[in-house]
């Protein structure tokens, strides 16, 4: 069974948590002591129906305020996928939220009020979701009863969007009327909403198309951890432990490793599930190699003919995500790009993108909490990388504060402007 | 008396292998079976097992001391079994730490050593009945005592005495509200406090663990399995378990609307009455507030079907732990439980 990774992004307002209740209690996978508990919580507080929303509250804190504090995981399952939901609350800290939440997501699903439409939030949440490289996006226009069903509503609302969105590098958008309160086009196909012709949300989510997300032609491994047995019976073997980061290793291929550029075969691969004869993107392998070449962790094995980038200078989109500090330019962070550690000071924040009207900012020189920004970057060490939106593995770093630990930002690597 | 699956070697001469014979995963070495990978549909399964191996592979390369918690429960053996494929053919190279409450059920503490003997790994036993003889904590009395709470100083002691900087735990999302909120990699102060606040963005597959002397981490690879995924695992790869996961005739008696098992640890209160059940565990703690359930599944397959069919989550089926407040994991787990 194929599993999907979602996140929703949206606040309280928007109906969110009632759509991710709602999602669960109709595919049945909420459990009994669940729901009694959130029947008695709701009567408690006198609500006349079972409020859906308090299944995805986790937190003593958040129940007492009645707010989101964190990103939260939710999982499901239909016959015909497995789902996890990464749910990212919409009005604090929105951006490192969604941000920790979508970033190895295949899908987001944006939650628009129909009565208000299109608004700040809605765009924000849509570059974030175009920025991290998201392959699909679900606009989900929800409180449909409270505008009496009303097509034209919906159509109003998506083409608004489709004006914003023609200016961000989206690649696959649905739209869908829903009413999260009431079921419509959640799980079940609405009678109140015939003249859509489109799925529901959950056929949807069954049936997007994920096969091709991943890239299958640039072959990446980033070493992770060399498996030596020392011991009798295993005296010879020497093993190159990593997750594929990008296209198919198979037995026989010839490989380069950098940064020393030599080249060799690989004459065997290994897996948690026993040899393979091929192993492609996310799966985790041991490659073993017909030389007996010196590899460590944080190098990289590629094709030949098909090398990543390789500087001490990137450029980068980078998030900032620490509260204690904003960004200090030529102050020296530790650097964490696939399996390999360095550190890196940005020399340059060429500009600042304000995230409600996309406008480039360039008279800044720092980044502070939640901001989003085009900077320049120098490392220790070359660092093998690819652009963030050809690899999301081999494009994304996070920087941390060496004192505090703090992840204090997330960085997505682009080609230098020309 | 216990109803095991079938085990090796069983049944009549010449007939064909039943499932369950088949040999159990070799240790050290993956089974040498080959699969397709690449251009067919992959089973989520194969993605959460990558996942999971992935994260082990990365603490071992970059904590100085890791340890992995294992009590013998059914996440805790999958992990281990994971950890051990993470690393084969090579032995892993961290220890595996038990933090035995004293009160255990028979079956499991036997079974954990046959465990770490045939995957020769080193274990650790922390006691909690040590803690309580060096008044380190104060042991619980009465018919409703537990020493389940008791195991958090005994745990936070044996990290600090072996300086462990990452200590893996089994512990998965979909158990409990407060766990569905947790990092991959959960940093921990110098008092291996738990704030949900101030917990560290976890973007891509990249993780930091970063710390000072004294600061530890628990590490959860298991965080985006569900309990059917653990029954699917252990299914596929044909895994023991102490024997206590399947039915079995058992003493039990009713508290609280769940099953609890009569032991030298748990004695019935004058008006509960002891009566022998067919019964199995879905979860195996501390046997003081661990209960059972009803079933007749003796076999894995009969245990997934229950699985999926089951009404009830595993923690509010048969945790007596959980059922202190609405916030007692949360509580809990701040103060430095698993």
């Amino acid at each position: 069974m194929e599993r999907l990774r979602f996140a929703t992004v949206g606040s309280v307002d928007d109906g969110k948590s009632t759509l991710i209740g709602r999602l669960l209690y109709d595919s049945k996978s909420i459990f009994e002591d669940q729901l009694e508990h959130i029947e008695g919580v709701s009567k408690r507080r006198g609500t006349d129906y079972v409020d859906l929303s308090l299944l995805t509250d986790g937190l003593r804190a958040e129940r007492e305020q009645g707010i989101t504090i964190d990103v939260a995981y939710r999982y499901f399952a239909t016959p015909k996928r497995s789902f996890i939901i990464a749910d990212c609350p919409g009005h604090i800290q929105y951006t490192r939220n969604m941000i920790t939440g979508a970033s190895n997501v295949d899908l987001a699903i944006v939650l628009v009020d129909a009565r208000s439409g299109i608004v700040e939030q809605t765009r924000r949440h849509s570059l974030l979701a175009s920025l991290l490289g998201v392959p699909h996006l679900v606009i989900c226009v929800n409180k449909m009863d409270l505008v009496d069903w009303s097509p034209e509503v919906f159509n109003r609302i998506r083409e608004e969007f489709e004006v914003f969105a023609s200016r961000l590098s989206l690649r696959d958008v649905t739209f869908l009327p829903i009413s999260a309160l009431l079921g419509d086009n959640v799980v079940s196909r609405s009678p109140n909403l015939t003249w859509f012709e489109g799925p529901t949300l959950l056929h949807h989510l069954e049936n997007v198309y994920t096969a091709s997300d991943d890239n299958r032609v640039d072959a990446r491994f980033p070493v992770q951890y060399v498996i030596r047995p020392q011991r009798a019976e295993h005296h010879d073997y020497r093993g190159y432990s990593g997750r594929v980061a990008g296209g198919v290793f198979r037995v026989g291929d010839d490989v380069m490793v950098l940064p020393s550029g030599l080249t060799t075969t690989i004459t065997s691969i290994d897996s948690p599930d026993g040899t393979l004869e091929q192993a492609g993107p996310g799966e985790a392998a041991t490659l073993l190699l017909a030389d007996d070449l010196s590899i460590a962790r944080g190098d990289m094995i590629c094709r030949p003919n098909n090398r990543p980038r390789q500087s001490q200078s990137l450029e980068a989109m980078l998030c900032w995500m620490d509260d204690a500090a904003a960004l200090q330019p030529d102050r020296i962070y530790a650097i964490k790009h696939t399996t390999k550690s360095a550190r890196a000071k940005v020399t340059k924040v060429l500009y600042r993108l304000n995230i409600s009207t996309l406008h480039r900012e360039t008279d800044v020189a720092s980044l502070a909490l939640n901001e989003v920004g085009r900077v320049e970057l120098h490392t220790t060490a070359p660092i093998f990388f690819d652009d963030y939106h050809a690899n999301r593995t081999t494009g994304s770093f996070i920087l941390v504060d060496e004192h505090s630990g703090q992840t204090c930002a997330a960085g997505m690597l682009l080609s230098p402007r020309t | 008396m216990c109803h095991l699956p079938a085990k090796l070697g069983e049944g009549p001469v010449g007939a064909p292998a039943p499932r369950s014979a088949r040999a159990r995963t070799p240790i050290g070495a993956p089974a040498r079976a080959h699969r397709r990978s690449v251009f067919s549909v992959k089973s989520a399964l194969r993605g959460l097992v990558d996942e999971s191996v992935t994260i082990i592979r990365e603490v071992a390369a970059e904590f100085e001391r890791p340890v992995m918690l294992f009590s013998g429960g059914k996440d805790s053996v999958v992990m281990l079994h994971l950890a051990v494929r993470a690393f084969a053919p090579a032995r892993l190279p961290f220890p595996v730490m038990h933090i035995d409450t004293g009160h255990n059920f028979a079956e499991v503490i036997e079974f954990r050593d046959r465990t770490v003997a045939a995957l020769d790994v080193r274990l650790i036993v922390g006691s909690v009945q040590a803690s309580i003889d060096a008044g380190r904590v104060q042991d619980a009395t009465g018919p409703r005592a537990s020493r389940n709470p008791l195991q958090t100083v005994t745990l936070l002691d044996s990290i600090n005495e072996h300086k462990f900087d990452a200590v893996f735990g089994g512990a998965r999302r979909d158990e409990e509200r407060a766990r569905a909120k947790e990092r991959v990699y959960s940093f921990r102060d110098s008092f291996g406090q738990w704030d949900p606040k101030t917990q560290r963005p976890e973007l891509w597959g990249i993780y930091n663990g970063r710390h000072k002397p004294g600061q530890h981490f628990r590490i959860f690879p298991l965080s985006n399995w569900t309990e059917l995924d653990i029954w699917r695992f252990v299914q596929e790869h044909d895994i023991e378990l102490p024997s206590i996961y399947y039915a079995h005739r058992r003493r039990v008696f009713r508290r609280d609307g769940m099953w609890m098992a009569e032991s030298p640890f748990l004695q019935p209160e004058p008006d509960e009455t002891v009566s022998e059940q067919l019964v199995r565990f879905r979860t195996v703690g501390d046997a003081t507030c661990t209960a059972a359930i009803e079933s007749s599944a003796t076999t894995i397959d009969q245990v997934i079907a229950e699985t999926a069919a089951a009404r009830i989550t595993e923690r509010g089926a048969t945790r007596a732990d959980d059922r202190i407040s609405e916030a007692g994991m949360e509580d809990r787990k701040k103060q430095g439980y698993f």
